[in-house]
């Protein structure tokens, strides 16, 4: 065979040349960019001078910053579980080719393809007191509707409700896709055992999948935890902050107070969680199958 | 999807209940989408004496003609479709380049730079916003269709995918190729680029659906009404629905933004899901 084509070459290289300049000055300039001016006190005027750790201890001792680390930490601790059951449970009575599953798997697949906005539009025009759909549900049934998006408690509650009806459609298809992956044989032994369906699901499909569960648990962490828009659009974070997320807290002290170190210093603080979450992830996922190299 | 599913004697498979159950939720799922839709079909001064005329007659297109007539809806389509269209053929290049390169190449630092690349998948866009909003200061890149198309670009998740595309396809026929001593352009563009079409609708279209939902940048970064993509028109005509357009005209203001990627999805929804679980699974 024709060696040079082997051969390590430096002109090889030339073809990732215009993606890895691409990368270098959109992603890991900034990366490196964003630590040093989390050192530093910068506004929109000025580099600034250098502050070493002042942006973190102001972060750290901002009330408003623990109040929204606090409410991201509750709301993937709410959602990320409401996905993994609701997409397994879908999965497991969706795993079967006929007209009926693959309509209803495209439907809940569905509502992944609309950005954001739209969801919060649909969410919204569900939960707004006195012309929203539950409020004129509750009113044929007689009963007085909470105000859902500027109650505290549940303004993030519907925002998780938006969230979920968002995001099902990928962990459903992650599950479906490793439920085929089971052998036939195992089902088969099962069969022979006269195993009853709920021995069957919890001694050969779960154990099966279990490797798949870490890894759609992981990437909803990662995804909820990047919750923005829907808390920005539906509740503005409110009441009095309780559905504030950590990325409004670092799009308000960045882009709305102006205060670029200590926002750059806030982000620093999400990059680190979203950083171990990742590396779970990739531990987990090169453990079986082989990562590329 | 996988549609090559013969039967398997899963106890739960074709059970009932569940599938019952399955149909129960997804009524429920499309309960929202169907207000929307049937609030988009009401007068809005009908809905103003209250939204619960939805489930009676009259219903009427008004609300749809006057998008027509609003200008700024049809910018911003206009504007996110540049932007997205864009960024998807920037993503395309950049990614069957470097996804040939890292898959069939040799050179320096081959092993180091792709691991450097996938590290980039664990970068969330919220940690860089402060600096990238800087670097496009310094530019003058905001509220310009470039400085929209470009942070996309940089997203690993495609050079990923078209990696894993490269390395699917037989290493023969590149070595058919160079028994007549093609330079490896020449394999990338005539032999190889062409087999990697299906991948190509793939990452496409995932990347179009990406850039056209994308809220976060364009927030941030188009500041000026007119630079606007139907994103972040929309969400900025919903912060004031109360006192303007009213529910019926902004419930058909997001039908129509929500119809090019509902349509896109169901043509090409197996591209959608592969690339979407493709890329989850890293």
């Amino acid at each position: 065979m024709a060696e040079s084509y082997r051969r390590s070459q430096w002109s090889n290289g030339l073809f990732i040349l215009p993606y890895l300049s691409v990368f270098a000055v959109l992603l890991v300039f900034p990366l490196f960019w964003g630590a040093w001016l989390s050192l530093h006190k910068v506004d929109l005027f000025g580099p600034g001078r250098f502050v070493g750790l002042g942006n973190y201890t102001r972060v750290l001792a901002d009330p408003v910053f623990l109040q929204a680390l606090r409410n991201s930490i509750i709301f993937v601790l709410v959602s990320v579980p409401a996905l993994v059951i609701l997409g397994l449970f879908l999965a497991l009575a969706l795993n079967k080719t006929t007209r009926t599953t693959s309509f209803l798997r495209g439907l809940f697949f569905s509502s992944s393809v609309l950005s954001v906005t739209i969801v919060t539009l649909i969410w919204r025009f569900v939960f707004i007191p006195g012309d929203g759909l539950l409020a004129v549900i509750s009113e044929q049934f007689g009963i007085q509707p909470v105000n859902f998006l500027s109650t505290s408690g549940w303004s993030l509650f519907s925002v998780g409700v938006a969230t979920v009806w968002w995001c099902l459609g990928l962990p459903m298809m992650l599950f479906l896709a490793a439920l085929q992956q089971i052998p036939n044989d195992l089902y088969e032994a099962a069969a022979l055992d006269n195993a009853s369906p709920w021995r069957v699901l919890t001694r050969v499909t779960l154990p099966s999948i279990a490797r798949t569960i870490m890894l759609v648990t992981i990437i909803q962490i990662v995804m909820q935890f990047q919750l923005f828009g829907q808390a920005q659009i539906m509740t503005n974070g409110g009441p009095n902050g309780t559905s504030r997320p950590l990325v409004m807290y670092i799009y308000e002290v960045g882009f709305v107070r102006w205060d670029v170190g200590k926002a750059a210093a806030a982000s620093e603080f999400l990059f680190l969680i979203i950083l171990v979450a990742a590396m779970a992830q990739y531990v987990i996922s090169s453990r079986k199958s082989e990562v590329s190299e | 999807m996988t549609d090559q599913t013969t039967y398997r004697p899963d106890a739960l498979t074709g059970n009932r209940t569940l599938l019952v159950i399955a149909i129960i939720l997804s009524v429920v799922m499309m309960a929202p989408v169907a207000w929307l839709v049937g609030l988009s079909i009401k007068d809005n001064k009908e809905l103003m004496l209250g939204t619960e005329s939805v489930f009676e007659l009259p219903y009427t297109l008004v609300n749809y003609v006057n998008i027509i007539y609003s200008s700024q809806a049809f910018g911003w389509f206009f504007n996110s479709l540049v932007v997205a269209i864009g960024q998807t053929a920037g993503v395309l290049v950049l990614a069957s380049l470097a996804g040939y390169a890292f898959a069939r190449l040799e050179f320096p630092f081959r092993r180091t730079i792709f691991v450097i690349v996938l590290f980039g998948l664990a970068v969330p866009e919220q940690a860089v916003i402060i600096a990238r909003h800087q670097m496009f200061n310094w530019f003058g890149l905001h509220n310009s269709f470039i400085g929209l198309m470009l942070p996309g670009m940089s997203s690993a998740f495609g050079v990923f995918l078209m990696t894993q595309f490269f390395k699917a396809i037989p290493k023969e026929i590149d070595e058919a190729a160079l028994l007549d001593n093609a330079s490896p352009l020449r394999i990338f563009w005539k032999v190889l680029l062409p087999l990697t079409l299906p991948a190509q609708a793939t990452l496409g279209i995932f990347t179009f659906l990406h850039a056209w939902n994308d809220y976060w940048w364009p927030l941030i970064s188009a500041t000026k009404k007119e630079m606007f993509t139907l994103t972040i028109g929309i969400a900025s005509s919903q912060t004031n629905f109360a006192q303007s357009e009213g529910l019926g005209f902004l419930s058909a203001q997001a039908v129509f933004a929500s119809l090019p990627v509902l349509i896109v999805y169901v043509i090409f929804q197996r591209h959608i899901v592969t690339a979407v679980s493709g890329g989850a699974v890293k």
